[in-house]
C-alpha cells in the first residue's frame, strides 16, 4: 500500500453529476478537491452512450427538466456550454388509438387534441399543481428540516414554507393539505374527464417508482416532477444537444476550472474510518488517499455497507441504511433504427417531442399490478424520445436513435431478467408496433437494459435511479434514512451527496450542492 | 385404485397437521412455563408464591424470605437462574463483534474468564446489562436479562459469527454462600479450588459437561452452574447430597434481591428501565447515569453508542446519577422520592432494604444532577411507614455512600476458603 503525500480538503468519491456538482462547489470555495471515479468515464448515470456503430444516447436519463437553478447559476453553467433555449423545449404527446393529445411549452402551457371543457379543466388544475409543487419547491434547495435541533437560518426556511402556504389563501391551503399525500388516480378523477390526458399523468407521477396511480401518495411523484424547472419555467422539458453527457461535459469544464482533479477508473476500496472520523480512502488500487472531508456521492448502502464497513456505524444505523428500499421498476430501451419512425397521428413537431405510451389511469394501473408480484407488465407503458431528430450528431445519416424509459420492469424478476429480458423486449416492441407501426421491421440494434444492468453498468443498487425509492417515508427529513438526512453521517467528516440524500433522483444536482454547501457552513 | 392411493397420503398429511394443531391448543393452560429444575423447586416451593421471569415460573420465597436469606450468607444457597436469557455466540469475528456491540473491551477477556458488561443502542442508551463468558476462544456466552436477538443478529452484520439463542437448551444454577465451595469440592468437581473470581472451566456431570464459574450477584463466595437441560436435576440431586450437612438450601428471588442490594448490583428494569423498554423519552439511561460509565472503553475501537457517549460526556449532557444512600433509621425506604433541603424532589429510590451485614439502612437512588453529582449534602428521603392502617410520615436524612455497601473477603480469597 503505498501513501500519497498530498492532503485533500476533500475527497469525492463518484463521479456521477451530483459528485461533480459537490467537487465543484466545494473548488469554487477554495478547497482543494479530489474526485475519484471508478468508471473510466464521468457522468455515471447521465453519460452519453455509444450503444451501436454510429448511434449514441443518453444512457439512463433522456431528459433534462430538472437541472436547479442554484446549480446552474453556481457553477456558471452557461458559461462553461450549458445551452438552454426556450425553442429546446418539447411537447409531452399522449399517445392513443383515438388520436393523440399534446401538452404544449412547459407541461402543458397550451393543451391540444382535447374537448374544450377538458383544457379548461386542464388550465385550473394545472396551475394548482404549479402552485401546490411551489410550495415544496423551496425544500430542493436545502437541507431537510432537522426536528432534533434547528438552526435559526433552518427555522426561517421553514417560516417560509409556512408563509407560502399562508399565501395560498385558507381554501387552497386546505385543499393543498387535503390532496397531498393522495394517490394521483382520484385526483383526476376528480377534475379531469379524457383517459389520455390523465394516462399521461398517471404515467407522470408513478415514473421512477413502485407505485401505480392508485397506491397511495402516488401524487407526490408528480409534485416532485413539477417542483423541477429547467430555463426558470417549472414542468419545461429539453434533449440536451449532444445527449446528457453534454450537461455533464459542462459541469466538468465548471469543475476543472474551479480546480477540481479529476481521476477517472480510480474505484474505492474503503473509506478509511480512525476513533469515529472518516480520514480518507483506500483506492482498489491500494492507494491510500487522505483528507479532512470525505463525500460520498456513491449509493448511501454502498458507502455505508460496503466501502466504510457495517463495524464502523451503529447497529441502529445499518439497520436503517439497509431498509433504504431501493429495487427499481423501470427498464430502458434504445433501439437503433434505419429510419424515423412514424407514430400513427402524431406531426413533425410531436415526433420531436416526449411520446407517452398510458392511454388511461387503468391502463397504467394494470401494467403496475403483475410488478407487484416479480412479474414485468405485459402491456407496459412508456415515454419515448427521438433524440437523433433534433441532434443528428447522435445517429448515422437517415437513421434515427430512440430512447425509451418502461415501465413496469420488477428488479428482482421471479423468472430472472436472463430469461425476462428478451419476452419483455417482445411486450415493448408490440406496443411500438400498435402506435408506430412498421418500426420493428427497421430495428438494427436492440439495447434494453433491465434493472439488473443499470445495477451492474451504474452501479445503481436496485437498479434504482433515484438510490432509494423516493416515496413519502424516504423522503425529506426520511431520506436516506430518518435522523441523518441533513448529509452528514455518524461518521464525523463522511458526507453523502448522491440522489440517495434529499431531494431525490434526477439529473438536478440539488443534493450535490445541497452537500457541498453543508460541508461549507460547518466550517464556517 | 390410482385415485385412492393417491388420496391416502394427502389424507394423513391433514390429519398430521391437524394432530400437531390439535395437541399445541391447551398451550394456553401453561400459564408459566416451567424451568428444567422445576420438579425439584416445586417439591421445595411450600409457600407457593411465583412470580414470572422471562416467562418462567420462579419462586420469590420457598420456604422462609429470612432463613433464605441468611442462608446465602451463612451456609450455601441454591438458586434457579435458568430464565436468563442465554446467547451462544460463536465463530472466528465473535471477539470483533462483541467488542462491538459492548462497552467493554473484549479483546481484553481472555478464554476462562467472565466479565460484567452492558450494552448500548446508537444513542448511547443503555439496553441491558449482563455477563459475557468467554467459553473458548471463538466461543462465548451472553447472558442477560431480557431478549435481544433481533438486535444481536443485526449487529452481525458484516461478521463471521453465529448468534442462537440457547435459554431453553442450557439449564443455570447459581450456588453462593460461604460453604459453596466446600459443597462443589465435596460433589467431586476436581480442580474447582483453582477458579479465582471471573474464572470458568468445564467440569464432567453425567456423561456431560457443566461449565462452573466463579461469579454471581450476591457479593459473596459463589459460583455459577450451567448444563445441558437434561442433566439439570442430576446435578441439582448431586450439590444437594453433597450439601447436605453444610447447609445447603434452595432459595427465591426475594432473597437474592437483598443480597445484591448489599452487594451494590442493579437490575435491569428495576433500578432502571432498559432503552428499548422506556416509553416516555426521559427514562432512557447512558452507562454513566447507571453508574456504569467505568465498562466504557475510551480506548477501543468502534462500539454501538460510542459517538453518543462520547458527545454527552463532551457536551455534559448527562441529566442523572445513580447513587448509593444510606440512611438514618432502620426503616427500609423503598421507592421513596429523595429531597433536596427536604423540600425539591430531585430523585427516587429503586431499591431499599436494613441490611443486617453492613447494620446500615442503605438503598440504591436514581437522581438529577447535579444532586448525588456535584451537590452531595442536605439530602433527604421521605418514607411512608404504614402503621396500622396510617401512613407515618419520616423525612430522613440520606448520605450518598460508595457501593458496594458490604465487602466480603471469602468472595475473592484464592484458595477460597473452606467452611
Amino acid at each position: 500500500m503505498t501513501s500519497s503525500e498530498v492532503n485533500w480538503d476533500a475527497i469525492v468519491i463518484g463521479g456521477g453529476h451530483n459528485g461533480l456538482v459537490a467537487a465543484a462547489t466545494l473548488a469554487k470555495s477554495g478547497r482543494k478537491v479530489l474526485l475519484l471515479e471508478a468508471g473510466s468515464d464521468l457522468g455515471g448515470a447521465a453519460r452519453t452512450e455509444e450503444f451501436a456503430p454510429g448511434f449514441r444516447v443518453s444512457a439512463v436519463a433522456h431528459l433534462l427538466n430538472r437541472l436547479h437553478p442554484d446549480v446552474v447559476k453556481t457553477l456558471e453553467l452557461e458559461r462553461h456550454g450549458l445551452k438552454v433555449e426556450r425553442a429546446d423545449f418539447m411537447p409531452s404527446v399522449a399517445l392513443s388509438k383515438d388520436g393523440s393529445l399534446v401538452l404544449h411549452g412547459a407541461y402543458g402551457e397550451v393543451l391540444t387534441g382535447a374537448s374544450p371543457t377538458e383544457q379548461s379543466a386542464w388550465k385550473e388544475l394545472r396551475a394548482q399543481l404549479l402552485r401546490y409543487a411551489g410550495v415544496l419547491k423551496p425544500f430542493l434547495s436545502r437541507r431537510p428540516p432537522d426536528l432534533a435541533g434547528m438552526s435559526i437560518a433552518e427555522m426561517t426556511g421553514l417560516g417560509q414554507t409556512a408563509l407560502a402556504l399562508k399565501r395560498l389563501g385558507k381554501e387552497d391551503m386546505r385543499d393543498f393539505l387535503r390532496v397531498l399525500l393522495m394517490n394521483v388516480y382520484d385526483l383526476l378523477d376528480e377534475q379531469l374527464s379524457d383517459d389520455r390526458l390523465k394516462g399521461l399523468l398517471a404515467f407522470d407521477a408513478t415514473l421512477g417508482s413502485h407505485l401505480g396511480p392508485r397506491s397511495p401518495t402516488s401524487l407526490l411523484g408528480l409534485y416532485y416532477r413539477l417542483a423541477g424547472e429547467i430555463g426558470g419555467l417549472a414542468g419545461a422539458q429539453m434533449l440536451p444537444k449532444g445527449g446528457m453527457g453534454a450537461v455533464v461535459t459542462a459541469i466538468r469544464a465548471a469543475a476543472e476550472q474551479a480546480g477540481v482533479s479529476i481521476r477517472p477508473a480510480s474505484p474505492v476500496a474503503k473509506v478509511v474510518v480512525e476513533k469515529g472520523r472518516a480520514i480518507g480512502v483506500v483506492t482498489q488500487g491500494g492507494e491510500t488517499l487522505r483528507a479532512k472531508t470525505v463525500v460520498s456521492a456513491t449509493n448511501p448502502a454502498t458507502t455505508i455497507l460496503d466501502l466504510v464497513g457495517p463495524r464502523e456505524v451503529d447497529t441502529g444505523f445499518v439497520r436503517k441504511v439497509k431498509n433504504i428500499r431501493m429495487k427499481g421498476d423501470a427498464a430502458k430501451l434504445h433501439l437503433a433504427l434505419d429510419r424515423p419512425p412514424q407514430f400513427s397521428g402524431v406531426d413533425a413537431a410531436g415526433h420531436k417531442g416526449r411520446l407517452v405510451i398510458a392511454p388511461s389511469p387503468d391502463h397504467v394501473e394494470r401494467a403496475f399490478n403483475p410488478s407487484k408480484y416479480g412479474e414485468f407488465s405485459p402491456e407496459p407503458v412508456m415515454e419515448i424520445t427521438l433524440p437523433s431528430l433534433a441532434d443528428v450528431s447522435l445517429a448515422p445519416s437517415g437513421a434515427c436513435v430512440l430512447s425509451a424509459v418502461v415501465q413496469y420492469a420488477p428488479y428482482a424478476l421471479r423468472a430472472g431478467w436472463a430469461a425476462g429480458r428478451p419476452q419483455f423486449l417482445k411486450a415493448i416492441m408490440a406496443q411500438l408496433e400498435t402506435y408506430a407501426p412498421g418500426i420493428g421491421a427497421t430495428v438494427r440494434h436492440a439495447e434494453l437494459l433491465t434493472p439488473a444492468d443499470i445495477e451492474a453498468r451504474y452501479r445503481m443498487p436496485g437498479g434504482h435511479w433515484h438510490h432509494g425509492e423516493l416515496q413519502a417515508d424516504q423522503m425529506l427529513m426520511s431520506r436516506p434514512v430518518s435522523g441523518w438526512s441533513g448529509y452528514d453521517t455518524p461518521l464525523e467528516g463522511l458526507f453523502l451527496a448522491g440522489a440517495g440524500s434529499h431531494p431525490g433522483g434526477g439529473i438536478s444536482g440539488a443534493p450535490g450542492l445541497n452537500a457541498a454547501r453543508r460541508i461549507i457552513a460547518m466550517r464556517a | 385404485m390410482a385415485q385412492a392411493t393417491r388420496k391416502k397420503p394427502i389424507a394423513s398429511e391433514v390429519d398430521t397437521a391437524l394432530e400437531a394443531r390439535l395437541a399445541a391448543q391447551p398451550h394456553f393452560r401453561t400459564l408459566r412455563l416451567g424451568t428444567p429444575f422445576q420438579p425439584r423447586i416445586d417439591a421445595l416451593g411450600l409457600k407457593q408464591d411465583w412470580y414470572s421471569w422471562a416467562g418462567y415460573r420462579a419462586p420469590h420465597s420457598l420456604w422462609d424470605e429470612e432463613l433464605e436469606y441468611f442462608a446465602i450468607r451463612s451456609q450455601a444457597a441454591l438458586f434457579d437462574i435458568s430464565p436468563m436469557t442465554k446467547y451462544r455466540i460463536e465463530g472466528p469475528g465473535a471477539e470483533a463483534y462483541l467488542d462491538r456491540v459492548t462497552l467493554r473491551d473484549v479483546t481484553r477477556l481472555q478464554p476462562g474468564r467472565v466479565h460484567y458488561t452492558a450494552w448500548c443502542d446508537d444513542d448511547g442508551f443503555v439496553l441491558d446489562d449482563g455477563t459475557l463468558f468467554r467459553l473458548s476462544p471463538t466461543r462465548f456466552r451472553l447472558c442477560s436479562q431480557e431478549r435481544h436477538l433481533p438486535w444481536l443478529l443485526d449487529s452481525a452484520i458484516g461478521y463471521e459469527v453465529s448468534i442462537e439463542e440457547e435459554t431453553e437448551a442450557v439449564a443455570g444454577l447459581a450456588l453462593q454462600g460461604p460453604t459453596s465451595f466446600a459443597i462443589l469440592r465435596d460433589a467431586g468437581f476436581a480442580g474447582v479450588e483453582r477458579l479465582k473470581v471471573f474464572d470458568l472451566a468445564e467440569f464432567a456431570h453425567d456423561g456431560a459437561t457443566v461449565t462452573i464459574s466463579r461469579t454471581g450477584f450476591t457479593g459473596d463466595l459463589g459460583y455459577e452452574l450451567f448444563v445441558p437441560a437434561d442433566k439439570a436435576l442430576s446435578l441439582w440431586d448431586r450439590l444437594m447430597m453433597a450439601g447436605e450437612l453444610r447447609g445447603i438450601r434452595a432459595i427465591g428471588y426475594t432473597a437474592l434481591n437483598r443480597a445484591r442490594l448489599e452487594a451494590g448490583l442493579i437490575v435491569a428494569n428495576a433500578d432502571f428501565t432498559t432503552s428499548e423498554h422506556a416509553i416516555r423519552a426521559d427514562r432512557l439511561r447512558m452507562p454513566d447515569e447507571i453508574g456504569l460509565g467505568f465498562l466504557v472503553d475510551p480506548e477501543k475501537g468502534h462500539f454501538n453508542g460510542r459517538r453518543a457517549i462520547f458527545e454527552a460526556r463532551t457536551k455534559k449532557k448527562l441529566r442523572h446519577v445513580l447513587v448509593g444512600l444510606e440512611i438514618e433509621g432502620n426503616i427500609p425506604a423503598e421507592h421513596a422520592i429523595v429531597y433536596y433541603r427536604k423540600s425539591q424532589e430531585v430523585g427516587l429510590v429503586s431499591a431499599a432494604m436494613w441490611s443486617p451485614m453492613a447494620k446500615r439502612n442503605i438503598a440504591i437512588a436514581s437522581l438529577q444532577r447535579p444532586y448525588g453529582d456535584t451537590i452531595v449534602d442536605d439530602l433527604w428521603v421521605e418514607i411512608y411507614a404504614m402503621r396500622e392502617l396510617q401512613y407515618q410520615k419520616l423525612m430522613k436524612k440520606a448520605k450518598v455512600v460508595q457501593r458496594p455497601f458490604i465487602k466480603l473477603d471469602r468472595r475473592t480469597a484464592s484458595p477460597p476458603a473452606d467452611f
